[in-house]
């Protein structure tokens, strides 16, 4: 019952962290090894554990679990557990922070350029410490088992992200920044709200999530309780009409910080859905998955629609994102194996596409100094790696077949379909969109007529190169075999599903998941 | 009825006089701190000016640390003594000695010689604001040393007033800590005139309130023919006069109680008393004062009314909601750093309120909690706004905040500390105290803990505000600089910013203790 893996997992980042901040002023570079080096080990350790995790039938759910006493007198402990969902969630968001340490190496360096567009607010070791200590809360909120651990750890995420924001970003990070702390807190607020009455109203003495599923009554209090968790997590999502702090944030981070923000923390949203929302109030979440389902197409449509109007790069992406939520909530209420193997699929490429998207246009941006699409064209021809990059990055978001995007897309729709035909149909209608607002933005920015702003563009370097590789070929190859994370998560969505009470409506003749290429 | 009879009432119930025991032991805090403050003032007459001022500090010291020394030795007391007057039971000891480390906290932060040229209390508090002398005095050294056996004799009131059985004692005890505060609000070495507002202020103010509180006193004795809370507490089961008189008597008491406390609507004196203030006073104000308030508040709710809570019930719930509504949505007006600090501190009594809803013993520990963590963020809070000075003095004004952390990171990211605690962001004790505080009242106020809540978003709002002029902004051109404060500051602050944190980690000891405090007697 005490695994200490996972508290080993949280600890590496930790005390890398402390130690960057610990450095002296002016010791960027050893900084950014450390950062570089300790992320890419936190990688490689999840990576052990994913090996070590059991997938067989009479695997338990929760594994490498760990319980210590925290807090006596509120029945709080320090527990971890991973499920598989967690699990493919941590080892995302541990491949995103050395992706971002390796593609951010040099942007906030002290300035030598007085005409930079965003110089460094505070010293580039500042910002590699924070993004370490994000990692630390992100692993935690996705592997804590304990409802008030989660809760920490959701709040503490806005921390560091708040100061990355506010210090590194584009020229309105001042407003950005506090828009994006104060929705959150809002939403964090009323779920603690919930998360008081879910403990008083279960009745139990502890926090420990299986120690309260299935035991909130039904009735009222659990529709108010589910309304408490769905609000901070659809704000977190963000889910249409919670979504307007996205673009904000997302245009004005750093683009490193931008990618985590859109590809990780934005999934603690759709995480809490599937992990807090169903097995805890299940009855609420059957009352609510109709309105939560139409609401979930509305922002496919309307995100993709503001998507095409952005003439800013990393608006636009931010819009794309909130679209593709739109997806992940239709494959999550649609309470089907598909449907839910779809969404946290989703998730995971959703992570890594938007990531490598938003990190090459920083790299465009660090190069342009300007977020405009029209300051760009025809780029492809200057830069064709970049280019290239961008292509692949965008086909990934349009998800096209090949990609691993299309898989959980398909899957999501596939799973939305069997129970609400209508709603799965008008969602298809999403991917056409994505195709244009993507393909629109790549045509504009790498092809046409050669922008002259364009013409000194340096093409990517093998830092920068080395920094998206990974993540371009694991989109390729979970694209073609998806299987292994499948594999993972599918016994978790099954033991989600039948906490909800839910099962697949029809025979299972459509095909199983995994089977889809 | 004649004075006199009152007094024979009050006391054996018959006309004969008798002296009522007094169980010195467990009176000694009180008494050692009141000793210390005339000690204080024979300091003041017989000892060479050159050495008055440390050796105040170390008195003013050595009373506070030996009274909370003593309120350890005699934990788990529980007597009712001085002819039922005091109530010396876990729950008052437990807010003594809050108020006894707060309050030693504070005089250091007063006792600080290096940040202000001489210190930052006035030498002569009242000559004419603008006159030569006053001119004179601004430059000169010469320092003020009654400001320690003041603040003695305030906390001396402040220990008696949470343990106040009696509304006549508690009364008294009012007017021992109200009179020195007065005083020291106008002691204020720079901007002399807002200072000595602040003191008049405060002084009608709290006059108008101590007189309220004494007239309720008089028609609380009206109906239950006693002053004692456990008398007044029964006669309401048993009494044949008129319910007007009792309920009228209540509204009063508790109109005075409230503004001691600093809560809406009777708020209005907090933003300028706190800024008029010299900041350590004001620090002293918001930790110490506050606590002692609410000692009495709940002493008076828990033991003089708890049968009739259905009575009082509505009335907090609306001050409650009151206060944090006033102290979110006037805060984020506000544009200087103390005045920002003293709405917050309205939200926040508000906040501790809620917890006095669930009439029950989580209720009456998680207020506990609260106070003690709330005091020590406090104190460490307004600690560092005296750090921050210019040519002119403490520059408070949010704008001369900006960019503070480029030139000073380590101070910049203490105070970004101390105000996530304020917000209630987890890992600060704020968090831990809003939680218990929330857990408590819960089951008997859920809306008003759903409206609680959003108050602290909205009030999170203005602390990002001063983080983000910290961090965010440029400097300045002639912004101000973070002087290096002596050991006595410095101690202070680390004190109560390593109090936030460890409470915010590791609360567990601290609840214990306000888990077996929660013990009220009546």
């Amino acid at each position: 019952m005490h695994n200490v893996s996972l508290l080993i997992l949280l600890a590496i980042p930790l005390l890398a962290s402390i130690v960057i901040f610990a450095l002296p002023q002016g010791a960027d570079l050893l900084a950014k090894q450390i950062a570089l080096v300790a992320s890419t080990i936190t990688f490689v350790y999840v990576i052990v554990i994913g090996v070590g995790f059991k997938t067989s039938a009479g695997a338990s759910r929760f594994q490498y679990s760990g319980s210590w006493t925290w807090i006596r007198s509120f029945g709080v402990h320090f527990a971890f557990g991973v499920d598989g969902i967690a699990l493919v969630l941590i080892g995302m968001s541990t491949l995103l922070v050395p992706t971002v340490v390796l593609a951010s190496w040099n942007s906030f360096d002290t300035v030598e350029d007085a005409e930079e567009a965003e110089p460094a607010r505070r010293s580039s070791k500042t910002y590699f410490a924070l993004l370490l200590l994000l990692e630390v809360f992100m692993i935690g909120v996705f592997a804590a088992t304990d409802i008030f651990l989660f809760y920490v750890f959701f709040e503490a995420m806005l921390v560091p992200m708040y100061f990355i924001i506010g210090s590194f970003g584009g020229p309105r990070r001042q407003y950005a920044a506090v828009k994006f702390f104060l929705y959150s807190l809002l939403g964090g607020l009323l779920m603690l709200a919930a998360v008081i009455g879910l403990y008083l109203s279960a009745g139990t003495s502890s926090f420990a999530f299986t120690d309260l599923v299935g035991h909130v009554p039904n009735g009222a209090t659990q529709k108010w309780l589910f309304l408490g968790f769905f609000i901070a997590f659809a704000i977190k999502a963000p889910l249409v009409p919670f979504h307007t702090w996205l673009p904000d944030a997302g245009a004005e981070a750093p683009a490193g910080g931008a990618a985590l923000l859109v590809g990780v923390l934005d999934k603690v949203g759709t995480f809490g859905f599937l992990r807090y929302c169903l097995p805890l109030f299940p009855e609420a979440s059957r009352y609510f998955a109709k309105p939560i389902l139409v609401l979930s197409v509305i922002g496919v449509l309307y995100a993709a629609f503001l998507a095409m109007g952005q003439r800013d790069m990393k608006r636009l992406i931010a819009y794309t994102s909130v679209a593709h939520f739109g997806f992940i909530g239709l494959g999550i209420f649609a309470f089907t194996t598909q449907g839910g193997t779809g969404a946290v699929l989703y998730m995971v490429n959703h992570g890594l596409s938007t990531g490598v998207l938003f990190i090459v246009v920083g790299f465009l941006v660090s190069r342009g100094k300007s977020r405009l699409i029209s300051d760009y064209g025809g780029a492809a021809r200057i830069t064709p790696r970049l280019g290239g990059v961008f292509l692949i990055a965008g086909l990934s978001a349009l998800a096209l077949p090949g990609m691993s995007t299309f898989i959980s897309e398909f899957l999501t729709l596939v799973g939305a379909f069997t129970r609400h035909k209508g709603l799965a149909i008008v969602a298809t209608t999403g991917i056409i969109l994505a195709a244009l607002y993507v393909l629109l933005l790549y045509q504009r920015t790498m092809q046409g007529t050669v922008n002259p702003r364009v013409l000194g563009f340096r093409d990517l370097n093998a830092r920068e190169l080395f920094a998206v590789g990974p993540l371009i070929a694991l989109i390729l190859v979970l694209g073609v075999y998806p299987k292994p994370v499948i594999d993972i998560i599918n016994p978790a969505v099954k033991a989600t599903l039948s906490d909800v009470g839910q099962t697949d409506p029809q025979p299972q003749h459509v095909a199983q998941p995994g089977g889809h290429k | 009825m004649s004075p006199l009879t009152v007094v024979a009432a009050a006391g054996t119930g018959t006309s004969s006089f008798t002296t009522p025991s007094i169980s010195y032991a467990a009176i000694a805090p009180i008494l050692i701190v009141l000793a210390a403050a005339c000690v204080g003032v024979l300091v003041e007459a017989a000892v060479p000016q050159a050495q008055r001022f440390y050796t105040q500090v170390g008195v003013t010291l050595l009373g506070l640390v030996a009274a909370f020394v003593d309120v350890i030795a005699i934990r788990g007391h529980s007597v009712v003594t001085a002819g039922r007057a005091l109530a010396i039971d876990s729950t008052s000891l437990f807010l003594q000695g809050t108020i006894l480390v707060l309050a030693a906290l504070s005089v250091l932060l007063m006792a600080e010689r290096s940040v202000e040229f001489g210190s930052s209390i006035v030498a002569q508090a009242a000559v004419v604001v603008g006159s030569p002398a006053d001119r004179r005095l601004a430059t000169s050294e010469r320092v003020q040393t009654e400001v320690f056996p003041l603040a003695l004799f305030a906390v001396g009131g402040m220990l008696i007033f949470p343990a106040a059985n009696n509304l006549l004692l508690m009364f008294v005890a009012l007017e021992v800590l109200s009179l020195p505060l007065y005083l020291m609000a106008g002691l204020s070495r720079r901007r002399r005139l807002l200072s000595q507002e602040a003191a008049i202020k405060y002084f009608l103010l709290g006059a108008f309130a101590s007189a309220f509180f004494l007239y309720g006193i008089a028609l609380i004795y009206g109906y239950a023919n006693s002053v004692n809370l456990p008398d007044v507490l029964a006669a309401q089961s048993t009494s044949g006069s008129s319910d007007v008189l009792l309920y009228l008597g209540f509204g009063m008491l508790i109109v005075g109680l409230l503004f001691k406390a600093g809560i809406a609507p009777f708020h209005s004196w907090t933003p300028d008393v706190y800024q008029g203030s010299p900041t350590p006073v004001t620090a002293f104000m918001a930790s110490c004062t506050k606590i002692a308030a609410f000692g009495a508040i709940l002493r008076v709710l828990y033991v003089g009314f708890s049968t009739s809570s259905w009575n009082w019930r509505p009335i907090i719930w609306a001050v409650a909601i009151a206060s944090i509504v006033v102290g979110a949505i006037l805060g984020l007006t506000q544009t200087d750093l103390k005045r920002i600090l003293a709405y917050s501190s309205i939200a926040h009594a508000g906040f501790i309120l809620i917890g006095l809803l669930s009439i029950d013993q989580a209720g009456l520990s998680s207020v506990l909690f609260y106070l003690a963590s709330y005091g020590l963020t406090t104190v460490a809070a307004f600690g560092m706004v005296t750090l921050v000075r210019d040519a002119n003095g403490e520059a408070t004004h949010l704008s001369q905040w900006s960019g503070l952390a480029r030139r000073s990171p380590l101070f910049a990211v203490t105070f970004a500390f101390l105000l996530l605690a304020f917000a209630g962001i987890p890992l600060t004790s704020g968090f831990i105290g809003k939680f218990v505080v929330f857990r408590a009242a819960y089951h008997v106020a859920a809306p008003l803990v759903v409206i609680a809540l959003i108050g602290s978003a909205v009030a999170a709002f203005f602390y990002l505000r001063i983080v983000v002029m910290m961090f965010f902004a440029e400097p300045a051109e002639d912004g101000p600089t973070v002087t290096i404060p002596s050991v006595f500051t410095m101690l202070a602050i680390t004190v109560g910013t390593a109090a936030t944190l460890v409470l915010g980690v590791f609360p567990q000891p601290l609840l214990d203790l306000a888990d077996n405090a929660a013990k009220l007697r009546g």
